[in-house]
């Protein structure tokens, strides 16, 4: 437990350290446009990557639970219809949960 | 009140109606973090000094995320920090809004996030840029901890399955994601860190695919030949 203990505050502070570093570092450094375009994608490729490990790989490998892939469809569905966060949240969830209840 | 000030007072209202929306909508985010980091696996503290500190969603799903599924400790470190650096490019248009000075950059910095630079750019003149970026990120950060705290409680004392919560993470990460598909080349970038991180699943330490999928970002940035504006997802 102390490691995750560790592996939070170093990430804590790092991220009050990025923040800081914007505010702080000459523009020019940041507003190079290869930089920029990096730190464009970066959220697109990582976001991306998230949903797939954590759909396909929800901690144990490759077992995928169709309920939950249910919940993501509804998510889509949601999004399609641009709904925000919330709401996409919030039935991804209740799609997932009611599934389970009833199976 | 003069002619002025009371043009101020008018002009500041929206501005503060946006902010106290904004604010419920991270209570009820604040709370789905909570609830998933406790479920997950975090203690009620753990999840309170992401919010606290760290205070940056998308980073703080991203840290649960890769952890709770037996990610390394610096694999954790390092998702939730290169999904951040996004917080650094909002730091250079803020301080030419905010100019803050000497140590009032300290505390200027926590609140450098998605939602506070959004408010701030989106205003007509300076004394409204600073009043939106302020009343926004006091009122969100407030909304926050208190979300956090409630959702962590409640996730502890449930089993998070039962609640659907397995899909909480990757439909936020999605919905997070979906402005940033309009843009074509983002789509490409978006599915070959999917195919990247699916590949490397059976063969890496948990967490390194998502890691991976930050070098195909770094790769389709740096290509040459292709210079687009960029625009950072949420």
């Amino acid at each position: 437990m102390t490691g995750l203990w560790v592996a939070v505050v170093v990430a804590a502070v790092g991220s009050y350290l990025t923040k800081l570093a914007g505010l702080s570092l000459p523009g020019s450094v940041l507003t190079h446009p290869r930089v920029q375009r990096v730190a464009a994608f970066l959220p697109v490729s990582m976001l991306a990557a998230l949903v797939a490990v954590q759909l396909f790989d929800g901690g144990q490998r490759h077992s995928v639970d169709w309920r939950t892939l249910a919940g993501m469809a509804a998510a889509v569905v949601a999004l399609l219809l641009r709904r925000g966060l919330l709401v996409v949240f919030l039935i991804a969830v209740a799609v997932t949960a009611g599934l389970r209840l009833l199976t | 009140m003069t002619a002025a000030a009371a043009r101020g007072a008018a002009a500041r209202r929206p501005v503060l109606r946006a902010a106290v929306g904004i604010g419920v909508y991270a209570a009820a985010f604040g709370a789905s973090f909570g609830a998933v980091a406790t479920g997950s696996g975090l203690s009620v503290g753990q999840a309170m000094v992401l919010s606290l500190v760290m205070f940056s969603g998308a980073s703080q799903f991203a840290f649960t995320g890769v952890a709770a599924a037996g990610g390394s400790a610096v694999a954790a470190v390092a998702a939730a920090l290169l999904l951040g650096l996004r917080n650094a490019f909002y730091g250079v248009s803020l301080s030419r809004l905010l100019a803050p000075r000497g140590s009032a950059r300290l505390w200027t910095a926590h609140f450098v996030i998605d939602e506070t630079t959004a408010m701030a750019v989106a205003q007509p003149d300076r004394d409204l840029q600073r009043y939106a970026f302020w009343s926004t990120g006091l009122i969100l950060c407030t909304l926050w901890q208190l979300g956090t705290l409630g959702g962590a409680l409640a996730g502890s004392a449930v089993d998070p399955s039962d609640l659907g919560l397995d899909a909480a993470a990757p439909a936020v990460f999605l919905a997070l994601l979906w402005p940033a598909l309009r843009r074509r080349e983002a789509r490409w970038v978006a599915l070959a860190g999917a195919v990247v991180a699916l590949a490397l699943v059976p063969v890496a330490p948990q967490g390194v695919p998502v890691l991976a999928a930050a070098g195909v970002a770094v790769l389709a940035g740096l290509r040459p030949g292709a210079v687009a504006s960029p625009e950072a997802a949420s």
